[in-house]
């Protein structure tokens, strides 16, 4: 069999794990793969989209993640704008289109987009040209993050296929879990969602995830905790019992680390609340792969705006 | 004109090749090799093992995926995946022996050299090439060919064939 490897790539947008195939994901991957090496060069630029423009359409705060998808496309050469615009509107569809359209007016090849309403990347896809990547729309998905997470633990563990992964905290509000699970379950891996019945509805259970409230009954089993951020600005109180009584169920405690399994990989999207979901010393730990997650999410973020913009 | 060549051919064609470099990097005197992903990777490494059986010490060999550089992605076909560039030593200030299995429009070797000056600054960059075609779009020229070809029809190819990546060897030239 030839090795040369021909695989078709035919997505123009990036807006969510759910709807891409198993096949796919392994592209994004394989490709990011190739990635890594061009930010270990002296000079870390390869010149593929040169002369394209990125715009960073950000309606909510993100440092790390419009950090990161700029220097993705720096390192591939494109030119990048940053607009952000905290939206009072209650008609938000429309401003973000007649926003996006006067944006891409001015000659935009690729939108990266974050949106504090679910489905508005995909809204974006159908009204603009331009190539759309979701940066996270409300709590319904964050790709770039999926992709990265799945990154990170195959090059841990070398597969996907058989890993127990937990996902652990406010599952109900959290974009991260849900690519996430898509993703890990796409490609083989068991996932089990631990958090208070409050913040994990039983419905995950139909999207294919093991449904745990009692953290420690899983403790022992999984080989990657990917624990969330606790996002207060998103829980209302009364799902919220206390921040002390959240650590005490559901933080990565000293006494839960010591039960994991050895080889246990502790994973966190960030940014941490330090000592509440997790405590310091195990974020900083030898087996945390925090940072990887972040260095990983460039060159996912590379092979994204690389295989949106050349698609067939 | 001949449109094929068998494994014995290919054999003698890389030995003509080896030849050339040989009596233009004896052993001793520095030198790097860089194969352009795949097959020019594939003929890099017959190249290497041929000049070791010579008596060559040790020659650096680095892999060099060009897919970034390329200035007609958006009008080919199924895109190439984008695979990594492998070279671990550092290229300033020695001779780079550039290989590729077919200098055509020379449309591949310019992004090679631009992919190249990234990585650092070589004393020079020479260009060996298994077959040297018709056809070239740049002023590009290859400093070592296994074998010429004048005038292959500009609605045919050459396709090199490696038993490592194709499971054969051989040298077609054949309609696209």
């Amino acid at each position: 069999m030839s090795k040369d490897h021909h695989h078709r790539w035919t997505r123009k947008h990036l807006l969510s794990l759910e709807s891409l195939t198993a096949d796919e994901i392994r592209h994004v991957l394989d490709t990011a793969r190739s990635f890594t090496e061009v930010s270990r060069r002296s000079i870390k630029k390869v010149p593929a989209l040169r002369g394209r423009v990125m715009v960073n359409l950000f309606f909510e705060d993100s440092t790390r993640t419009r950090t990161s998808f700029g220097l993705a496309a720096q390192r591939l050469s494109a030119d990048v704008i940053d607009f952000s615009e905290k939206t009072s509107s209650t008609n938000k569809g429309e401003t973000l289109v007649d926003t996006a359209r006067n944006i891409e007016a001015m000659g935009v090849d690729i939108f990266v987009i974050r949106h504090q309403a679910a489905g508005a990347a995909e809204t974006l896809a159908r009204h603009v040209k331009a190539s759309v990547i979701n940066a996270g729309d409300g709590a319904h998905e964050h790709p770039t993050q999926g992709l990265l997470d799945l990154y990170t633990i195959r090059e841990r563990f070398g597969k996907l296929v058989g890993l127990k992964v937990a996902i652990v905290g406010d599952i109900a509000n959290s974009r991260v879990a849900r690519s996430d699970l898509w993703g890990l379950k796409k490609m083989g891996a068991e996932v089990i969602l631990v958090g208070p019945p409050t913040l994990l509805p039983r419905s995950f259970e139909q999207l294919g995830a093991r449904v745990v409230h009692d953290f420690d009954q899983i403790i022992g089993e999984v080989d990657v905790v990917n624990m969330l951020r606790v996002q207060f600005e998103r829980i209302k109180s009364s799902q919220f019992p206390s921040v002390r009584e959240f650590t005490r169920l559901f933080g990565l405690t000293h006494d839960r680390f010591k039960r994991c399994k050895k080889d246990v990989f502790v994973m966190h999207p960030g940014p941490m609340n330090r000592g509440i979901e997790i405590q310091s010393e195990i974020a900083d730990g030898p087996q945390s792969g925090i940072l990887t997650q972040v260095a990983n999410g460039v060159a996912v973020r590379m092979a994204a705006l690389y295989l949106v913009t050349h698609a067939d | 004109m001949r449109t094929y060549y068998d494994q014995n051919d290919l054999k003698s064609v890389i030995e003509r090749l080896t030849d050339a470099i040989a009596a233009a990097f004896p052993p001793g005197k520095p030198l790097a090799i860089i194969g352009i992903r795949t097959r020019g990777d594939t003929l890099a490494n017959r190249i290497v093992a041929l000049l070791g059986k010579r008596g060559y010490p040790r020659i650096p060999q680095g892999t060099l995926d060009i897919t970034l550089y390329r200035d007609d992605l958006t009008s080919m076909g199924p895109k190439p995946m984008v695979r990594s560039t492998e070279i671990d030593f550092d290229i300033n200030g020695i001779p780079l022996l550039l290989v590729d299995d077919v200098l055509f429009t020379g449309r591949s070797v310019r992004s090679a050299m631009n992919a190249l000056v990234d990585f650092g600054r070589p004393s020079a960059i020479r260009l060996a090439v298994l077959v040297d075609r018709n056809g070239r779009e740049l002023p590009i020229a290859a400093d070592f060919a296994g074998l010429t070809l004048r005038d292959v029809p500009a609605d045919h190819r050459v396709n090199v064939r490696f038993v490592e990546d194709d499971n054969v060897d051989e040298i077609v030239v054949e309609p696209k």
